[in-house]
């Protein structure tokens, strides 16, 4: 525990002095967050509340890609090794990296908020507390799967090239940058097979279905869930030597991490509510005569 | 003999279809600097990464402190200090953080402002790893090695790739632990390194040990004689030379002509006049005195390069 600790306040005064984290944790999400709120949202309380669900998630799943990025920089830049020579279990390295990442990702949330409050005057929040669980479990478990990223790929090439694909995925079909309901049928069938869909519409449900609601539960579960499995197989899959190779029963496990969001994709495909529910929160969002925003932009991706 | 702080039993190891290490066999005394020399490729890092306990043996036994490296890994990770190869800091990792980050992870530990000046590393205490020169990175790095107080310490070519200068600032800083008794396994391809600075040294190549003993011991194996160094214009014989007044043994390695002399001015005289004789000339000559080189170069027919 104590290691645990020592090695989060390392690996966060490591982060501070980065410019590209500066960068890719507080400059782009705020960025998103003008572009979201001012533009798409005209600056429409309830639009822009609407619209934290994706500059949220947005900024919470950056997490994925900054913690495979790095992590796969230190096992091959041998850094790993010598972190491997003291008495420190893979847990402890990778417990502390998303440790170090929650406390360093969760600020640019709470900014994003308290902009909307201030800038965009929108004062109800609805179920702060179900936000909050929410941004925590996300945090982590994109982070985890930004772990076993780095533990599946041979170079940062090749993580880089996973990376890509998997952050156009979560971007583009899961309403985290086009809403939900404006997106074409078959798309919204597939998006309720990816864990970015339940992050946005957890985040919408608390924020605009009332103080008291807890209607995203399911969300927050299968979040928790999902967190607590990719962590356990990111160190299951954990490298420490940059010369060892993934291997193909670690490929397997990884594939396991897949698996929370598809038991829970085909649930719903079969008797869930959610497209019906985001179509519903999505037009009391944009009502008052008011039209949907159409096409948006369609490059936020990091890097 | 007294009972060894670290031994190694028929220790074999392979990589796919390579075998990295065949059959190595040492011991190691507490207090001593033991010495594991040997070409690139010969198997000493493979060999000390196993007693770290950061790879896997397939064959034969080891112990280090009365630790098996692969049972207790994180026993004896709190017994050992090392340096590896191939291995590196974050980029902004601080030179006093680093040391402090890392003594933190140990109950026995080093106070790191004592390490930081024993280093000379005060001046840069608070410069980032990657600002570091490569004589500093490996200073901090023999630092770190100790912050846990250790009993037994692995350099891992501490001085590969520095230039002569920085390197000699090397050996003074592991001499001054030899000094203090400290036990150290270093592995080295430098002849200048294991002569001056270990009490034993194994010579090992292709996965093998070809001779153990201090250097004195290994040196005296190969005959206390002179050794003179000659390059001739023409090709030469090896038995004609060797037959020569004052020359004991005469071999070719890489076309250089190794003599050695009971009585060197005597065989100078008799070499220069047999080249005549045959219309040969000298292009180069050197004069030296039997180095654990000679004893590699006997036992395995090559010299041991860089």
């Amino acid at each position: 525990m104590k290691h645990f600790l020592t090695l989060t306040h390392s690996r966060i005064s490591l982060t501070m002095r980065n410019k590209i984290f500066l960068f890719f944790t507080l400059l782009m999400p705020l960025g998103m967050f003008f572009l979201f709120a001012g533009v798409f949202g005209k600056g429409e309380p309830r639009m822009v509340a609407y619209l934290l669900g994706p500059v949220i998630s947005l900024t919470v799943m950056g997490s994925f890609w900054g913690l495979s990025a790095n992590l796969v920089m230190y096992r091959e830049q041998g850094i790993l090794r010598r972190f491997r020579l003291a008495p420190l279990t893979a847990a402890d390295m990778l417990a502390s990296s998303l440790a170090a990442n929650f406390i360093l990702t969760v600020p640019t949330v709470v900014i994003e908020v308290l902009l909307a409050r201030w800038v965009y005057h929108v004062t109800q929040f609805g179920n702060l507390f179900a936000v909050v669980l929410l941004v925590s479990v996300a945090t982590i478990s994109f982070a985890s799967l930004g772990l076993v990223v780095a533990s599946v790929t041979n170079s940062m090439q090749e993580t880089q090239v996973i990376c890509q694909i998997v952050w156009f995925a979560l971007l583009f079909f899961s309403g985290a940058t086009f809403p939900l309901p404006t997106l074409p049928k078959i798309v919204q069938g597939f998006a309720l097979f990816l864990p970015a869909t339940y992050l946005v519409a957890g985040l919408q449900k608390a924020m605009l279905l009332g103080a008291k609601t807890w209607d995203p539960a399911l969300e927050i579960l299968v979040l928790a869930v999902w967190a607590v499995l990719a962590f356990f197989i990111s160190t299951q899959l954990f490298r420490w030597e940059p010369e060892e190779k993934v291997t193909r029963n670690a490929k397997l496990w990884a594939v396991a991490t897949v698996l929370p969001f598809l038991i829970l994709g085909v649930w719903e495909s079969k008797y869930g509510k959610l497209p019906a529910q985001s179509k519903s929160i999505y037009q009391s969002a944009f009502s008052s005569g008011k039209t949907a925003p159409e096409a948006k932009p369609a490059d936020q991706a990091p890097r | 003999m007294s009972n060894p702080i670290l031994q190694v039993e028929n220790l074999t190891k392979r990589y796919g279809a390579v075998e990295a290490i065949r059959g190595v066999s040492f011991a190691v005394e507490e207090g001593e600097v033991f010495g594991l020399l040997g070409p690139n490729g010969a198997g000493k890092t493979s060999t000390v990464e196993i007693l770290e306990g950061l790879r896997t043996l397939d064959g034969g036994r080891v112990s280090v402190c009365g630790l098996d490296p692969q049972r207790n890994p994180q026993e004896l990770k709190r017994e050992i200090g090392a340096t590896l190869q191939a291995t590196s800091l974050p980029d902004k990792m601080r030179v006093f953080e680093a040391l402090k980050l890392f003594a933190s992870f140990y109950e026995r530990r080093r106070d790191p402002e004592e390490l930081l000046k024993r280093f000379g590393l005060e001046e840069k205490r608070n410069a980032f790893y990657n600002q570091l020169s490569g004589g500093q990175k490996q200073r901090l790095a023999l630092a770190m090695a100790l912050v846990n107080d250790p009993r037994v310490l692995f350099f891992d070519e501490p001085t590969a790739g520095l230039d002569p200068q920085v390197r000699r600032e090397i050996y003074g800083v592991i001499e001054e632990l030899r000094r203090e008794k400290k036990t150290i396994v270093l592995t080295t391809h430098y002849i200048e390194e294991a002569e001056r600075l270990c009490d034993h040294v194994a010579i090992v190549d292709h996965g093998k040990v070809i001779a153990q003993g201090t250097p004195r011991e290994l040196r005296q194996r190969s005959g206390d004689t002179t050794r003179i160094e000659v390059r001739l214009a023409k090709p030469g014989s090896v038995d004609k030379l060797k037959s020569l007044d004052g020359v004991t043994d005469c071999r070719e390695v890489d076309s250089t002509f190794i003599l050695h002399c009971q009585r060197p001015p005597q065989a100078i005289v008799a070499l220069v006049k047999h080249l005549e004789a045959e219309g040969n000339e000298l292009t180069s000559l050197e004069i030296s005195t039997p180095s654990l080189e000679d004893v590699f170069i006997e036992l395995t027919g090559r010299r041991l390069r860089d």
